[in-house]
């Protein structure tokens, strides 16, 4: 399959690309990894004017904890995050997720900013940003502005990113102690999207009761999910296996999937629920050190 | 129409082209170049027929455009061969049986050559994991294993 006819643009720098898409408006899409844009324009789901391909802009990948935040810069390839020994050690919820994302090869090209700022409700990555707290930096012709995760995604394929902005980083904030994170994702076979998969970052104090918490939704409706009611509940509670079936039920009744080759409404939402319920499990059994 | 003038290394031979936007890194080297070694399977990247290794890592060329090749150094099966010797990889697959009718095994083949240069002891789960993105509809993976398996040896 062959795309329609596009110009491709190499930019340089940022602001030569901000000035492309300032330029071109509706017309330019930014191509980071291509690993969803590519087979959009192939299957001609989508069409644009103009590339802007932003992968030999220097300083747009990395991963480093530096001002209390792991920071991970844009065109971080989803391969890379894989291998790093911090991500592993220190957030495991990403060291789960990762390698459950598309397949090696897919994951050798695809990047931690196209996963986040796609805007596709069934990428793993904006659930587990929502429920890591992590601010978004996005910049455009006016600089810099940071926008939280949770506030994001706005519609299928539609986020807060302007026209003419570029993710250019995913600042994370750095665990306290006695903190836990899990991915849990059912899916059919490597390569699919998930049926459903929950995201559960959170923080017990010194009694083990739990201090703060972040529980998000994978595929179950058209942006990711947060289930802060569920997430809420749960603070200043002991997480006993009673209490965590109720919030990962509470948190499933969030969900608003649609019936579709992976599942009907009510597997997906049970799904829903008994991965949340796993990944709260996982996730204090972290942050008790076990 | 936006043509672009790119240089790329296949196999270690310098290569240039005056290519289309739209052109895909798959075609510029069946097409263009003629080295038809390189399949096109599913066209959506999931199959992994097509897999090259591109600047070190195996990557789906159905799914990368030939203009943003320009620069890279790229290999394909054509290049496993040396001075008429087959790569460890291409002898394991002959003697372990590790093709049927032959259509993703290039793929196959460059994931594990990819594999075996970043790890020279793979586990058995480790090999399968590096040709997770690689689909085989008729060998079977059992014998494709074993094939990596060998290669593995021979090159420690």
């Amino acid at each position: 399959m062959i795309p329609a006819p596009f110009d491709y643009h190499r930019p340089a720098s940022l602001d030569e690309a901000i000035g492309l898409l300032t330029k071109h408006g509706e017309q330019a899409k930014v191509l980071s990894g291509g690993m969803s844009l590519l087979p959009t324009l192939k299957l001609r789901l989508g069409a644009f004017a103009h590339l802007v391909d932003i992968n030999r802009i220097a300083g747009l990948d990395g991963i480093k904890e530096e001002g209390g935040a792991l920071r991970i810069g844009a065109m971080t390839r989803q391969s890379a995050l894989e291998r790093s020994e911090l991500v592993r050690k220190k957030y495991p919820i990403l060291g789960d997720a990762v390698p459950l994302i598309a397949d090696p090869l897919v994951r050798n090209r695809g990047t931690v900013g196209g996963n986040v700022a796609n805007g596709d409700p069934a990428n793993d990555q904006p659930a587990i940003m929502i429920a890591l707290g992590a601010t978004l930096v996005a910049r455009g012709p006016k600089g810099e502005r940071t926008i939280a995760a949770s506030k994001f995604y706005t519609d299928l394929y539609a986020t807060a990113l302007a026209r003419d902005e570029i993710l250019v980083e995913i600042r994370i904030p750095v665990p306290p102690p006695r903190s836990g994170g899990a991915y849990q994702k059912l899916k059919r076979k490597t390569g699919d999207f998930a049926v459903a998969a929950a995201a559960v970052q959170l923080t017990l104090d010194a009694k083990g009761v739990v201090a703060s918490c972040g529980i998000a939704l994978t595929n179950a409706g058209p942006t990711p999910l947060e289930a802060a009611e569920a997430a809420k509940y749960l603070v200043g509670k002991m997480p006993d296996t009673k209490t965590l079936a109720e919030a990962a039920k509470m948190a499933a009744a969030k969900g608003n999937p649609s019936a579709d080759h992976r599942g009907s409404v009510e597997y997906k939402k049970d799904m829903a629920r008994v991965l949340t319920e796993r990944a709260l499990q996982a996730a204090c059994a972290r942050a008790g050190g076990k | 129409m936006a043509m672009h003038k790119i240089s790329v290394t296949v196999n270690g031979a310098a290569r240039a082209a005056e290519v289309e936007s739209r052109l895909l890194l798959v075609h510029l080297l069946r097409e263009v170049f003629r080295m038809t070694g390189t399949h096109v399977g599913c066209d959506t990247s999931h199959c992994g027929a097509c897999t090259v290794i591109l600047d070190g890592e195996p990557v789906k060329s159905c799914t990368l455009l030939a203009v943003q090749a320009d620069g890279c150094k790229i290999t394909t099966v054509e290049g496993l061969e040396q001075g008429g010797k087959l790569h460890p990889v291409q002898e394991g697959f002959t003697e372990k049986h590790g093709l049927q009718c032959g259509f993703c095994t290039p793929g196959m083949m460059l994931s594990s050559v990819a594999l075996l240069e970043r790890n020279k002891n793979p586990s058995e789960q480790e090999i399968r994991e590096a040709i997770a993105g690689n689909l085989c509809r008729c060998t079977g993976y059992v014998n494709i294993i074993k094939a990596v398996q060998y290669a593995a040896e021979k090159m420690r």
